[in-house]
């Protein structure tokens, strides 16, 4: 992989060095060789063909789009594509072939885009590690890594290393490893409680959530509502703002969406100089499950702001920890209404059962969602019966408003931006993460991404440094509201200071394969 | 509450009001007669609501009936309230249904705001607070016509709260005078139709028809201010006189833009209200008194009976004419209500709160709607007793009838002929022989719609049924107009002005003119050589010869009985075939007599 931003692959289509038929080949048969990761769930080969040609002949007549002409891009799962499947990973919506594409599809595709698929998740993005979806589990490309596996070898404790492979983290980690494993230069993922920032933090990737508001919704489809966000996933800051760009603005099909003009394109001011920057820790986010390597990346992190002249404080959120408890009862209400739609009636699963309408709801919904769905929608239906109503979901819209309050409050106090952990830890194996079930997982993965929804803010997962371990560990900056260029500007600022370590992977793709041969009955027999 | 007292007729009686029918009936027979009866379904209880057993017990039972409204208002719009999708009455089924209606996965609402602006004006003509400030929630249930499994509505913060709804009853011995009174409106909320579903119960199968889902409606709610039938059946005809003069509703309920749900309940004066009950769907206003009055009597024989009332949900069965338990088996339905989290609160202005530069297409300003209101129907009504000297029932005879104040105008416009003589001719003669050959004033809508619909059968409402009624709006059901245009009227009674012809030879016109045969009242008139007698001489031998020939009639006058000479009158008119003038004959006999 020579060219490893979308910005300069860009440059070399606007240059001729690549066509984007060459380019559009070349990420398809990366897609074929580590299918394996699984990835993805719906690679579109024709449909990208396709583009690529037309995208070509702009090229060649000097009319490309933009920077986005001639892309290679993939799409979590969960956004509405026209005449491709959409499942969200899920019993219900298999074979359910939208009719229309969601607004960030469209404008990708406006600009010249090559959709290459549709990314794997976490059934309805709900979950943390991308390993409960019917197509199976996402493995990290990192586990294939160079750097990871070297570690390994000096590790005498480690064992079989080909089925030790890590997870993506999640809900988009098929997202996060389509474009860690070279397959695309950007992804769409989704972001409602972090499930952008964890896989892109897990897969050393730039995984950047959008103020809400910002981005428009129409045709994803809703996890939560008031907290889902477009989230994009990209191997630098410049390659996501180069999308945000191409995403951002109003849209009328999404009323949430804010009219103010925000400057375009969003093309990042270079920051020389931190002096005048203001840099918030907040304290309630040293825990002590966050692991020391993590710590000490953020404490390095915080020493390199202050060291170049920005002023660094402690601040308080400090209803930080009420924000995982608040999250499930409001997560889960609004799942347990999204979810209603799915009865069987008009499109996706249908089961056989006929003998009445409301049998035949019930069997289609028990056969359609898993449990993580089917637990979410049972708890949010108690939160929202009338005699709960009061004591859990207006209780806890009034602590998501004591958290958004959190963040205005430090903004307020003077700082531009908060510096924080994205993840507890590195990615982990996947035998060791389903361990525990889908909703401790992700209250414990959440912890540090999801208040940051709840308060609409813009945040972003940076790259920084490699475990002891070989693997990557993303430190998290969140933005004022709207304040998106700015938080990507010191963003930027900070990625060219730690220099994190490209991924090395081309060179065991081989191996790869010979680990995908191994593997290949069982990633089978978890599609049946 | 001042709800009037009721006490029952009898045990075993059915509680009906005679005039619900008999009303309508005697109508049918009798075209000319009474003008009063502008509401259908008049029952003595508004003026005399109070009944006892047939056997009064120690401490005679005494009932008060509580009534409460809820009114389903299809907002009358171009596209539905959340989506682009056109609003159309008998499109070809799901032709109409947007992403958004279907509710496929990813799509949002997006509001419509001539919904808006039709419930803000729909507020303010019903004296309503406008919240400046109104939200969105959903409202869960299962039902397949519901494809999201929720309902956008306003359950926590309407549009419009704390108004009141004026309309007249009819009282006295002819119900002839009209008592106004007021029933209070607790708010009023934007909120989305359904789809209908078709059960086909032969092949055990339901369809179901996207094409209203979605669909604006205005949810009006009145308190329970009610406390009869015919109470909630001429409010809610005054109401769908109001949304149809806005134009925010074409309220015609046998197309389901008007739909009513009735909770009712009843308790002795002075005690708390007893358990109420809700009859659904009821889709006329006939009906709507109907099962009223019918389930009010239902609770009073229970609890006489030492029964319980059940708070349930009943349909009326509009062929047995009662209400049943509709036996919902889920049990209580728990609507789990939830903000929309796709719709931001919907902010609305004022002259005083428009930020300045705002853009008009992207605000909605109250004064400014305040300022189009159009006239109101009791204003209307009190312009044409102003104007015109008429009764104010003839006033509410007059919007009550779709197009008949507009032929009236019409008439008034074209004609010579004193105002007072347009309103009998209007009111008398012309809806009389409407109401007798069921025919509208104007041609509207084709009766076609309503045989495709009463092919499956509507778990809601037989439309079909709605034909038998003999209801305001189904005059206009049948498609047919008048035959008698308003200038032909005008022209008829311009010759009635001018003496040129007798009343009665108006009356014989006014017959022809039925026929359609295409000839002017001057043509007939002609053609019938009705001309009015203008030839005195010949009018004074005629009665010479008519007194010569009836001395026993000229005897009796003589003798001091002046009423003898209407006789003499009769008979002159008689031989001049109605042509001529009984003033004059009456005047010429005098002359003849005293001489």
């Amino acid at each position: 992989m020579e060219v490893l931003f979308l910005l300069s692959v860009s440059a070399a289509l606007k240059q001729g060095q690549i066509t984007p038929t060459e380019l559009c080949q070349k990420c398809l048969s990366l897609i074929k060789k580590t299918k394996f990761l699984n990835a993805y769930i719906t690679v579109s080969e024709e449909v990208a063909l396709k583009q690529a040609e037309e995208s070509e002949k702009r090229y060649k007549n000097g009319q490309s789009l933009g920077d986005l002409d001639g892309i290679p891009i993939a799409v979590k799962d969960n956004f509405s594509t026209s005449g491709i499947e959409t499942t969200c990973a899920s019993n219900m919506l298999k074979g359910y072939i939208p009719p229309y594409n969601a607004t960030v599809v469209q404008k990708l595709l406006d600009q010249g885009a090559l959709l290459m698929g549709k990314t794997n998740l976490d059934e309805f993005a709900m979950g943390s590690g991308s390993t409960d979806g019917i197509f199976g589990p996402v493995k990290n490309p990192w586990s294939y890594s160079k750097q990871y596996r070297e570690k390994r070898k000096q590790n005498p404790h480690s064992k079989n290393e080909d089925s030790d492979w890590l997870i993506t983290g999640g809900s988009s980690g098929g997202s996060a490893a389509a474009v860690s494993a070279f397959t695309c230069y950007a992804a769409l993922g989704s972001d409602t409680g972090g499930s952008t920032r964890n896989p892109a933090a897990h897969c050393g990737l730039v995984g950047f959530k959008p103020s809400y508001g910002l981005v428009s919704r129409h045709g994803l489809i809703p996890l939560v509502n008031s907290m889902d966000v477009p989230g994009i996933l990209t191997r630098c800051v410049d390659d996501a703002a180069i999308v945000l760009g191409a995403l951002a603005g109003p849209d009328p099909k999404d009323s949430t969406t804010v009219h103010d003009p925000i400057n375009k394109p969003f093309m990042l001011p270079s920051l020389a100089d931190v002096s005048k920057l203001c840099i918030g820790i907040p304290k309630e986010y040293l825990i002590p499950e966050l692991s020391s390597e993590v710590r000490s990346l953020w404490s390095k992190a915080a020493d390199l702001f202050e060291s170049e002249g920005a002023k660094v404080l402690e601040v308080s959120l400090p209803h930080t920890s009420y924000s995982i408890v608040c999250y499930h009862v409001l997560c889960t209400s609004e799942v347990a209404s999204n979810m209603a739609r799915f009865d069987g009636l008009q499109y996706g699963h249908r089961c056989d059962i006929n003998v009445s309408t409301e049998a035949m709801y019930a069997a289609t919904r028990r056969e359609g969602f898993n449990d993580v769905v089917r637990g979410r929608i049972l708890s949010g239906n108690f939160f929202l019966l009338k005699e709960n109503y009061e004591n859990y979901f207006v209780k806890a819209q009034k602590v998501r408003r004591l958290i958004a309050n959190d963040f205005v409050n430090a903004f307020n106090s003077g700082v531009d931006v908060l510096l924080t952990p994205t993840t507890l830890s590195e990615a982990v194996p996947y035998l060791e993460f389903i361990k525990e079930d889908n909703r401790t997982r992700s209250a414990q993965d959440d912890i540090f991404t999801q208040a940051v929804n709840m308060a609409g803010l813009p945040a972003v997962s940076i790259p920084v440094a490699l475990s002891n371990q070989g693997l990557p560990i993303g430190l998290q900056f969140i933005g004022r509201a709207f304040c998106d260029q700015q938080l990507l500007t010191v963003a930027r600022w900070f990625e060219k200071q730690v220099q994190f370590p490209v991924i090395q992977l081309q060179e065991l793709m081989d191996d790869c394969s010979a680990v995908l041969e191994n593997e290949k009955s069982a990633s089978v027999s978890l599609k049946q | 509450m001042a709800a009037p007292m009721l006490r029952w007729v009898g045990r075993g009686r059915l509680w009906t009001f005679a005039r619900v029918d008999g009303g309508s009936c005697h109508r049918r027979e009798a075209p000319t007669g009474s003008t009063s009866n502008w509401i259908r379904g008049q029952s003595s209880v508004a003026q005399q609501p109070l009944y006892t057993t047939q056997k009064p017990r120690k401490g005679e039972h005494k009932w008060a009936a509580v009534v409460g409204l809820e009114i389903h208002a299809q907002i009358s719009s171009n596209s539905k309230l959340f989506s682009g999708s056109q609003v159309r009455f008998s499109a070809p089924p799901n032709s109409l249904v947007s992403f958004f209606d279907a509710s496929l996965p990813g799509t949002l609402p997006v509001l419509n705001r001539r919904c808006v602006e039709a419930a803000v004006m729909t507020g303010l003509a019903l004296n309503c607070h406008i919240n400046k400030k109104s939200l969105f929630d959903r409202k869960h249930y299962f039902y397949a016509d519901l494809p999201a499994g929720y309902q956008i509505t306003q359950q926590r913060l309407p549009i419009a709260v704390n108004g009141s709804l004026t309309y007249g009853v009819c009282a006295g011995k002819k119900q002839s005078q009209v008592i106004p009174k007021t029933v209070r409106i607790k708010q009023i909320q934007l909120e989305q139709d359904s789809g209908k579903s078709l059960h086909d119960d032969l092949r055990s199968q339901t369809l179901i028809d996207l094409n209203r889902a979605g669909v604006g409606l205005l949810e009006v709610v009145l308190e329970p201010d009610l406390s009869c039938g015919e109470e909630a059946a001429t409010a809610v005809r005054e109401l769908q006189l109001i949304l149809q003069a806005l134009g925010t509703s074409q309220a015609n309920m046998a197309e389901g833009q008007l739909r009513v749900d009735a909770n009712i309940s009843v308790h002795h004066p002075g005690e708390p209200l007893g358990v109420r009950t809700e009859v659904k769907n009821l889709n006329s206003i006939r009906f709507l008194a109907k099962a009223i009055d019918y389930e009010i009597q239902r609770q009073i024989n229970e609890l006489e009976n030492g029964g319980e009332i059940l708070n349930e949900t009943r349909s009326f069965h509009y062929q047995l004419g009662c209400t049943m338990s509709m036996r919902d088996k889920e049990g209580k339905q728990d609507y789990r209500f939830m903000p929309e989290p796709n719709l931001p609160p919907l902010v609305l202005y004022d002259a005083t709160s428009l930020p300045a530069g705002a853009d008009p297409q992207q605000v909605i300003n109250i004064d400014q709607i305040r300022e189009t209101l159009p006239e109101l129907p009791s204003v209307t009504r009190e312009r044409l007793v102003q104007q015109y000297g008429m009764l104010l029932e003839h006033s509410f005879t007059l919007l009550n009838e779709v197009g008949l104040l507009e032929f009236f105008q019409n008439v008034i416009k074209e004609t010579r002929a004193e105002p007072k003589k347009v309103t009998s001719w209007v009111l008398n003669t012309f809806l009389g022989y409407l109401k007798q050959q069921n025919l509208a004033v104007s041609e509207r809508c084709g009766s076609d719609v309503y045989t495709e619909e009463s092919k499956c059968s509507d778990s809601e409402q037989p439309f079909m049924d709605a034909l038998t009624v003999c209801d305001v709006n189904v005059f206009s059901l049948l498609g047919a107009a008048s035959p008698v245009t308003p200038s032909a009227l005008a022209e008829l009674l311009d010759l009635l002005d001018s003496r040129t012809i007798s009343s009665a030879a108006a009356k014989e016109v006014f017959e022809e003119l039925w026929k359609r045969e295409g000839k002017t009242p001057g043509q007939i008139v002609s053609e019938k050589q009705l001309e009015l007698m203008e030839d005195r001489g010949a009018l004074e031998q005629l009665c010479h010869s008519m007194m010569e020939a009836h001395p026993q009639v000229v005897m009796d006058l003589k003798k001091g009985n002046p009423r003898a000479i209407n006789k003499l009158i009769g008979l002159v008119r008689k031989a001049t075939q109605s042509r001529a003038d009984p003033a004059m004959i009456k005047e010429i006999l005098e002359k003849k007599l005293s001489s």
